[in-house]
């Protein structure tokens, strides 16, 4: 059974770097960037939805959704005015500048709301009644008569993992603009010449990447609900690995990514060394590249002689 | 089925020149053949090129001819068939490998080291001939000095075929369009082959660079005694300079032989202008 | 014909701009200390300024000359600081002299994390871009995991390791010298100024001389154009190594410089953001470009000071910065405006 409770929280983890790691490979995928400030986006997502909730007093659904609204117009503009000027530049030069925009993000939030770490409170929880009549909170359920425990935020992380995969996969297949962007990410001269509004595209890449990754940001702090202005840098670091490792540009690739680093995580955490776990992640990703040095999903390409 | 039972002696030699007929060819290949994924690219491709020869490789846009110069040079491994360098098998050498044994290749779309002076990258084409180790460089040991001053008058020399010693110190991206097509045939001589390949050598080029550029392919054979094999689609430079010329299309050989052979032959005339509608 | 072209018999008399620039600064800089007229905080910056401008200069050797990505340079800082503490500390009694137990640590540093570079790079170099760039970075990472919980004691009876937990099982004499997570404390603090200026002109004069050799020649041609590299005979795989292991030996030396400034040093101190850091040093300076790093590592390590009057700000300053300089450097239209107010160089298009 404890084999059982790793498993599912390894997938827990996983759906929520599957979901970080989404952001950067559709970005990677049309951009050729790597979006270094990604993961402080999440964050920024967190503290929103943190103060909606338990400064406003709104309820966690409206969080969430003024989160996706902060992180997506956040998107836009720092695509607009810190990439899109740097579209023909050499890619060093944006990485370079995703990493400004990754400090001035960290720091920003560090000024607005202060490097105290904010306990998160946690939004899937039943409150029920025992049998005495007490009001109690319920965040787990019991399985296998309480031999395993999942709790609420567990169950909700891998759904809604499952629905955005299905949701950008029907998007980015039947959906004009998912055709578009597409489109944009093999040759954006041809898609230009095809009529295809690259800028809008891209954008809108920029826009589906940042609201998920909100998202990603108030699930990952109901599961670790510690919150600071670098929460966002780890966790973005691993999906970005994730990425890489599914192979980057490509969706399933993210999933598969994402599934397989937060079940190598918790298992090395579980069964080998807690310290060493980040170690134990990286030295299997470096394994993967040697074997797959395209990724897992990933297309080799091969240059023209 | 029957192009490979035929009873003709593979390779043929009848190409080479005379004065190259009693020595061992430079370069032979026997039932050369790669496949791209089910496509035959190249199928049962033989030829024997003499020592001293320049042979022609022409054929329509798309038979195939670079993706020889690949086989050749092992940017490709083949799939079937077997390349001799001056009697040896080429199977288990890499492209750098295949250059030390004594192919140099340019390419069609060039490929110069585009930051570096033109003089450096002629020097590069000698690193393999340069002994000197990195701890010499780092310390500026005597034999650092000795190898640099070689190089430098060697590539100076080399540069002077083509009259671009004045351009040394020049970046090599920023030569001219012709310029950095000889620049590339400068660096391959650098590498001291015994076979040139030059891929579309005269691309791009007006008809007197294009008569000049005949003049140095004679003149660079004769000088350093090697073979060189080209891929052209200027007919008149193919016609003038080619001893022997192979005929490529949809990957076969359709012909081999002399100018003369080649420009009679009717498959040519055929592969190249499209079958005549009979009256 | 050639005048008009661009040349670049320049490259040389760069090279002799810039150790005459290190130079006259590190003249400066003494006379300055000496007389007591620069700040202490500034001088107290002086030799992690040195270990800086090492590091982006070795890593301009990656990123600028060999043409890859490295996102885990810190991780050979890291093995240079600890194997080069740990060197200092065995030696105290054998070499009491400190200058001369400083420069055997520094060698002892490059050679370990040439170690590391070498048996770092057999993976690494055989894959390409962004690939290479995220191994790198997992190298970073799973260096930092280890000195986080790695041991090291040394008695009487040699050194003795271990990992996770202390199971070093010293004897009374003898010294913890790597404690895990609490890394290496009372550290003799026997690096100075001069010593890291030595070091900067050992790297530099290694560096340009590696470049303009064959070996510099070399890896210049794999980065301009592998395939055509390769048709030139040129062994891909050595030269690499080369550029990225002679990169290491630096990064550990200045590891080696920067630990021994400080009395404790942890591992966490050399973490991915440390390597981002001097990358964007190498990107700022521009690449290849060796007084450029020199002078971007010196002008952002001060910079954070300087805008000390920012107070909380600063940081924020900082990025913001950062991010105004990469767009000017490198968007088109804000280029050709620059551009335009130079006017020698207008000059010179208008001839053109």
């Amino acid at each position: 059974m404890t084999f059982l409770n790793y498993l599912i929280s390894g997938i827990s983890l996983g759906s929520i770097y599957a979901i970080i790691a989404l952001g950067y490979t559709m970005v990677y995928g049309i951009a050729k960037m790597l979006n270094f400030a990604h993961g402080d986006v999440i964050m920024v997502g967190a503290y929103i939805c943190f103060y909606a909730v338990s400064r406003y007093s709104l309820p966690p659904l409206v969080g969430v959704i003024l989160a996706m609204l902060v992180c997506t117009v956040l998107g836009i503009v720092v695509e607009r005015l810190a990439y899109k000027p740097l579209r023909s530049a050499p890619s060093l030069a944006v990485l370079i500048t995703a990493i400004g925009v990754s400090y001035f993000l960290q720091n920003a939030a560090l000024l607005l709301w202060s490097s105290n770490p904010k306990v998160f409170p946690n939004a899937f929880v039943i409150n029920t009644i025992d049998e005495a009549g007490n009001p109690v909170v319920q965040s787990s359920i019991d399985l296998f008569g309480g031999q395993l425990k999942v709790s609420f935020v567990t169950i909700a992380t891998i759904a809604i993992c499952i629905v955005i995969m299905l949701a950008l996969l029907w998007f980015t297949s039947k959906t004009r603009l998912g055709k578009a962007m597409r489109a944009c990410s093999e040759d954006k001269g041809a898609a230009q010449l095809m009529g295809i509004n690259v800028n809008a595209t891209i954008s809108m890449t920029f826009a589906i990447g940042s609201g998920l990754a909100a998202i990603a940001g108030v699930l990952l702090c109901s599961a670790y609900p510690t919150l600071v202005p670098t929460t966002g840098s780890m966790p973005g670091i691993k999906a970005f690995t994730a990425a890489v490792f599914g192979g980057i540009g490509s969706i399933p690739g993210a999933l598969l990514g994402g599934l397989l680093l937060g079940i190598i995580e918790i298992f090395a955490k579980a069964y080998i060394s807690t310290q060493l776990s980040d170690a134990i992640v990286f030295a299997v990703l470096i394994v993967v590249l040697l074997v797959k040095p395209a990724g897992l999903l990933g297309k080799q390409i091969r240059e023209k002689v | 089925m029957t192009a490979k039972t035929k009873l003709v002696p593979v390779p043929s030699p009848n190409m080479i020149p005379d004065r190259d007929i009693d020595k061992r060819p430079i370069l032979e290949c026997i039932n050369l053949g790669i496949t791209f994924g089910g496509l035959k690219a190249v199928e049962d491709f033989n030829l024997a090129i003499g020592r001293t020869e320049i042979a022609g490789l022409i054929g329509p846009n798309g038979a195939g001819k670079t993706t020889v110069f690949n086989l050749l040079t092992k940017v490709y491994q083949p799939t079937r068939g077997t390349i001799l360098l001056d009697g040896n098998d080429t199977h288990d050498m890499d492209t750098a490998h295949v250059n030390r044994a004594g192919i140099a290749r340019t390419f069609q779309n060039i490929r110069l080291f585009q930051n570096l002076s033109v003089e450096d990258n002629v020097k590069v084409g000698m690193d393999t001939q340069m002994h000197y180790n990195m701890w010499s460089g780092i310390f500026r040991l005597p034999t650092y000095w000795k190898e640099e001053k070689t190089a430098h008058e060697r590539a100076l020399e080399l540069l002077s075929i083509f009259h671009m010693a004045d351009l040394a110190g020049v970046k090599a991206g920023s030569l001219p369009y012709g310029a950095q097509r000889r620049l590339e045939i400068v660096r391959a001589l650098a590498t001291n082959p015994s076979l040139l390949l030059l891929d579309e050598p005269a691309a791009g080029m007006n008809p007197s660079e294009t008569a000049e550029l005949m003049e140095n392919i004679r003149k660079i054979r004769d000088t350093f005694q090697i073979a060189i094999l080209l891929i052209e689609h200027d007919m008149n430079l193919v016609m003038n300079i080619c001893e022997g010329i192979c005929v490529l299309n949809f990957g076969r050989i359709i012909a081999k032989g002399t100018p003369e052979d080649i420009q009679a032959n009717p498959a040519v005339i055929e592969a190249y202008l499209g079958k005549k509608k009979e009256a | 014909m050639a005048n008009k072209l661009n040349t670049l018999n320049k490259t040389n008399r760069w090279n002799y701009i810039t150790y005459l620039l290190v130079i006259i600064a590190y003249v400066i800089l003494q006379v300055m200390s000496s007389t007591g007229s620069i700040s202490s905080s500034l001088k107290g910056m002086l030799v992690p300024i040195c270990a800086y401008v090492v590091m982006a200069v070795s890593l301009n050797l990656t990123v600028g000359v060999l043409g890859e990505l490295s996102l885990g340079h810190a991780g050979f800082m890291s093995v240079g600081a600890f194997t080069g503490v740990t060197a200092a500390v065995s030696l105290q009694n054998l070499i009491p002299f400190a200058p001369l137990r400083l420069a055997v640590s520094m060698v002892v540093a490059a050679l370990f994390a040439a170690l590391a570079g070498f048996l770092i790079g057999i993976p690494v170099l055989r894959l390409k871009g962004d690939y290479l760039a995220i191994v790198t970075l997992a190298f970073g990472e799973i260096i930092k995991s280890i000195f986080n919980n790695l041991y090291v004691g040394l008695d009487e009876s040699g050194f003795h390791f271990s990992l996770l937990s202390d199971t070093t099982d010293l004897s009374e004499n003898g010294t913890l010298i790597i404690g895990g997570p609490m890394g290496i404390g009372s550290i003799q603090k026997i690096s100075t100024f001069t010593a890291g200026f030595i070091l900067v002109m050992i790297t530099l004069v290694v560096v340009f001389h590696l470049v303009n050799s064959r070996a510099g020649r070399a890896i210049m041609a794999i980065r301009d154009n592998r395939i055509a590299a390769e048709s030139v005979g040129l062994n891909i795989t050595k030269y690499k190594m080369m550029a990225f292991v002679t990169s290491a030996a630096l990064a550990g030396s200045a590891g080696a410089l920067f630990a021994m400034n400080y009395s404790t040093i942890v591992a966490n101190k050399f973490d991915f953001n440390t390597s981002i850091l001097v990358l964007v040093f190498v990107v700022l300076g521009g690449l290849g470009n060796m007084l450029g790093s020199i002078i971007a590592a010196a002008a952002l390590t001060i910079l954070p000071e300087a805008l000390r009057e920012f107070s909380d700000y600063r940081m924020l300053v900082y990025a913001i910065v950062l991010i105004l300089v990469m767009l000017a450097t490198n968007n088109p239209t804000l280029k050709s405006f620059l551009a335009r107010l130079k006017p020698g160089k207008r000059g010179e298009k208008e001839a053109a």
